[in-house]
């Protein structure tokens, strides 16, 4: 039997506004627990929300990057359940008027692209955490009131490794927003999965399980593989499946029930009465669009037909918008736009990546960056590999690229007549790959080019080289 | 004269004159609590021992209800499940009264749990009395502040009124009430029984300093996001001087069975007085008003079962002794040991209407009779100035008269928790004895933000008449 699977994701998102949804308390992550708490997120009696501006404002920009439509009229509802990380045993949250509806995110999977609906965005306040010791579990509410956005696909999800671009889709558009950390580890951003398979060519939906405590994008794409793979074995040997929330579990690489549908909690939904409705008016979505910068959709195809990059290529630069910006100058002064592509993204990240740093915090400026470049490629001042010695050093010390080349004396040799002495003694020292040369085998010229290059400490031109031996070799 | 006898307008005179001191009015009134405290209970925390000159703040004294929050003081909704709680900060109407130059009694007024009842009854520590009749409720939730007024233990007091809380008690006990427009005054800082209901209001000994005590109340609050921001008019600018002209409505369906007819007549009487000082009387029609207390039970209950899922014995006040082997076994025992019966009914009735499979039924269609009952007064007042009814169909009841019988008990609230769901203001003023020696209150109600016709019709009234001035004799 074929199956078809069903994913649907719900992310919630932690806002990076300076203070809390509904109070003046600083949303600082990593302090000394309950010590960004007031009356008000700790839910104390007689105490009132009130609404956080700028939330509301990061919040319609997600909607609008999200393609949404933002609701005119929108208002807070409360959700009710018990739990002591929840000081006032509610949620303020959204219920059926949610801030924003019917939007979409293209992703690219194999060279094609895929749209995924977005069935809404709402707004909510995150919960504080609990802290289990052996004998007591203690409460830090200092992430209590956190402002939340909560974004909810539809089910247009087919494989894990779609759900897995996705989610690297979306947190690359988030970032370009900055209105986010997107640090899954710090819980920044989280993420739930609802998963169901159903034979080929049936329409209706199988029964879904929810899946929780995937606390990486691997760890979701891992959870709803074998997800997959448990539904398929179920339906195989004729069970049925039980709609019920899984915890991932990322020791054992399996899900296990949590609850099922019997267990499920009725909410218990009302419009929060403390928090009139709100009225969004077209001005206010206009300006937040205004601001909204070019997101890496739009980017990538951009830089694919502006400066000729391959997808792949474009992809990797505009992951996130700092270095876009950083390669998009490099691009747009370079002379040959793939050859800066190919140091962006090849010595240049790799720089990064051994710092731990994103290439847009390498300060080597634009002109020099593009000067060993040009001495590279055109010049052939220098060869490919010293090229990226030079890059380090420049990373290193900051000096420009000619001046590192000149103290070093890292220049190419491409003087014939300065090789000549290198290249007849080597000639009189192999005489048997002299020989295979001649015989016909090819590789026996690329040994005596190294054989030189060693002589000449890396500093030949390999390609006058390569010549002056052929030459040589043929007239002998 | 004593100085307790007095209201806050006469001592504000004599202290601006330097004839006496807020020292003075203070002692005086310590006295009188003293005297009249143990027959009346309006200051349950007064009794173990403590002494009302402990409670002393600087200026005139304000008498605050237990469910509004005063910073390092005990603040308890008369209920066990806040026992011993401090709040950590004052409402906002506390830090006006202190900016005002006001003192704010530390000892806060008894009231029904929570604000859930009509006759005080409901309190952990036990009822206050009527000053009028020790046998007879003082009327609730605000009973405590009504009654301490009405026997001079307090110069001024604040109370809230969510389905005429404040106005039931200033009737029973035969002083001013007032229930401000929705979102006049902020209701930061008073633990919530119905967010979209309750609004704080003063209870005074007349129309003067209820007017006073406005100006210091009201305003926008910016952390109340359901304050309005309209300014705050001078309040005693609209005391007279006469009501020549004003179209008064009386509407039929206050005038029905259940109506006590003593009742009846003193507020007919009401209303020929008003005729004879100038005013034009109409009758008008309220078609929704039959609904109103269902509906008014079924949003009041909701909202409450919501606010007082936050009392779970976790943070503050009450928790149960009883070992728990888990969370939710102490959620239990806490809210079952802290709550009272009534507190219980509400709480369930509230999670009732609002469960997966009945909100529509219920929730949703009582937010649009709501809608309705709203739009029955809009049509009014676009003819008249103000709604003239009783503010409760009986006087007085006797104490564990109705506390067999909820329903009944829900009914000494018909006319006043339309006012609530329409978020109009209304003041009860005295207006009559019954032949039983119980006060009779007068409801005037008027369109939003109109506080100023209220002030207007009750001063005159209260001008050509003497009720005011009889006080209890206890």
């Amino acid at each position: 039997m074929e199956y078809e699977t069903v994913i649907g994701l719900e992310v919630h998102l932690q806002l990076n506004t300076r203070t809390k949804a509904f109070c003046g308390c600083s949303t600082e992550f990593g302090n000394e627990p309950n010590t960004q708490v007031c009356p008000v997120c700790l839910g104390f009696p007689g105490s009132l929300p009130v609404y956080n501006k700028q939330a509301l404002d990061y919040a319609i920009k997600v909607a609008l990057a999200l393609n949404c439509r933002v609701q005119e009229f929108t208002k807070f509802d409360r959700k009710h359940y018990y739990y002591p990380d929840l000081p006032k045993n509610y949620q303020i949250s959204q219920y059926d008027l949610p801030l924003a509806r019917k939007g979409f995110l293209d992703i690219y999977l194999e060279g094609n692209n895929k749209r995924i609906g977005i069935t809404r965005v709402h707004m909510e306040e995150d919960a504080g955490k609990l802290i289990h010791r052996q004998e007591t579990s203690l409460v830090d509410l200092n992430r209590a009131g956190v402002p939340l956005l909560e974004i909810v696909s539809e089910p247009d999800i087919n494989s894990p490794q779609e759900a897995y671009e996705y989610l690297t889709s979306l947190k690359s558009i988030l970032e370009y927003l900055d209105v986010s950390d997107c640090d899954m580890e710090k819980g920044s951003l989280r993420c739930d999965a609802n998963i169901s398979i159903r034979e080929k060519g049936v329409v209706t939906l199988g029964t879904k399980t929810e899946l929780k405590n995937m606390n990486s994008f691997k760890a979701v794409k891992d959870a709803l593989a074998f997800e997959v793979e448990r539904q398929r074995k179920e339906l195989a040997a004729g069970n049925k499946i039980s709609q019920e929330t899984r915890l991932w579990d990322p020791k054992e690489q399996k899900t296990i029930t949590m609850r099922t549908k019997e267990e499920a909690k009725d909410y218990r939904y009302f419009p929060e009465p403390d928090l009139p409705p709100f009225i969004i008016k077209d001005e206010r979505v206009n300006e937040i669009l205004r601001g909204i910068p070019e997101l890496p959709k739009t980017k990538t195809l951009r830089f694919m037909k502006e400066y000729g990059l391959s997808e792949y290529d474009a992809k990797i630069l505009v992951a996130t918008k700092n270095n876009a910006d950083y390669s998009e100058e490099r691009l747009r002064q370079g002379k040959n736009k793939k050859s800066v592509a190919n140091w962006l993204i090849g010595p240049l990240s790799g720089i990064a990546s051994s710092n731990n740093i994103e290439i847009s915090e390498i300060k080597i400026s634009t002109g020099d960056f593009l000067e060993l470049i040009e001495l590279v490629e055109s010049k052939q001042l220098i060869s490919n590999l010293r090229g990226k010695e030079v890059l380090a050093e420049m990373f290193a010390t900051g000096k420009p690229p000619a001046l590192i080349i000149q103290e070093k004396n890292l220049a190419q040799i491409s003087d014939e007549g300065v090789l000549e002495k290198e290249i007849e003694e080597v000639i009189e020292e192999n005489a048997k790959s002299v020989e295979d040369f001649k015989a016909g085998k090819a590789n026996a010229l690329m040994f005596l080019v190294g054989q030189v290059m060693k002589k000449s400490k890396g500093k030949a031109n390999p390609k006058v080289v390569q010549e002056m031996l052929k030459g040589r070799l043929s007239h002998a | 004269m004593e100085l307790y006898q007095l209201t806050a307008h006469q001592l504000f005179d004599k202290i601006k004159s330097k004839e006496i001191t807020p020292e003075q009015v203070y002692s005086s009134l310590s006295k009188r609590i003293k005297e009249a405290e143990p027959k009346v209970k309006a200051y349950p925390r007064l009794d173990g021992g403590s002494s009302p000159e402990e409670g002393k703040g600087a200026g005139i004294p304000v008498s605050i209800k237990d469910n509004i929050c005063t910073k390092g003081n005990n603040t308890e909704c008369c209920s066990r499940i806040l026992k011993g709680f401090k709040p950590p900060y004052d409402a906002t109407v506390i830090t006006r009264l202190k900016e005002s130059g006001m003192g704010v009694f530390k000892y806060k007024t008894n009231m029904d749990e929570f604000a859930f009842g009509s006759s005080t009854e409901n309190s952990c520590f036990g009822p206050t009395r009527n000053p009028w009749n020790t046998e007879c409720v003082p009327g609730g939730s605000s009973g405590g502040s009504a009654a301490a007024v009405s026997a001079d233990e307090a110069i001024l007091a604040l109370g809230s009124d969510t389905g005429g809380s404040i106005r039931q008690p200033a009737s029973f006990c035969g002083v001013v009430g007032l229930k401000p427009t929705y979102g006049r005054v902020s209701r930061y800082g008073l633990i919530a029984f119905a967010s979209s209901l309750d609004q704080i209001g003063p209870i005074t000994k007349d129309v003067r300093d209820c007017a006073l005590l406005m100006n210091i109340i009201s305003g926008y609050d910016a952390n109340d996001s359901t304050s309005v921001d309209t300014p705050v008019p001078d309040y005693t600018k609209s005391l007279g001087p006469d009501i020549k002209g004003l179209r008064i409505g009386i509407p039929r369906e206050y005038f029905i069975e259940g109506l006590d007819k003593e009742v009846e007549g003193i507020i007919r009487g009401a209303i020929n007085k008003l005729k004879a000082l100038g005013a034009v009387e109409k009758e008008v029609s309220l078609p929704h008003t039959e609904y109103a207390v269902p509906v008014y039970y079924i949003i009041a209950t909701a909202e409450a079962s919501s606010n007082l899922a936050r009392f779970d014995g976790v943070q503050y006040g009450f928790r149960a002794e009883k070992k728990a082997r888990n969370i939710i076994e102490m959620y239990k025992s806490t809210r079952g040991e802290g709550f009272g019966p009534e507190a219980k009914r509400r709480n369930l009735l509230g999670t009732f209407v609002l469960s997966h499979g009945y909100y529509d039924a219920y929730y949703l269609r009582a937010l649009k009779v709501r809608t309705l009952i709203k739009s029955d007064f809009e049509k009014v007042f676009s003819e008249f100035d103000c709604i003239v009814t009783p503010t409760s169909p009986t006087p007085a009841f006797r104490i564990g008269e109705r506390m067999e019988d909820p329903l009944k008990m829900y009914l000494s609230d018909i006319y006043t928790i339309s006012v609530n769901l329409a978020g109009l203001p209304a003041i009860s003023i005295p207006c009559g004895f019954s032949k039983s020696g119980l006060p009779i209150g007068l409801q005037i109600m008027a369109k939003p933000f109109a506080e100023e016709t209220l002030f207007k019709v009750a001063y005159v009234y209260e001008q050509a008449t003497d009720w005011h001035k009889i006080k209890p004799k206890i």
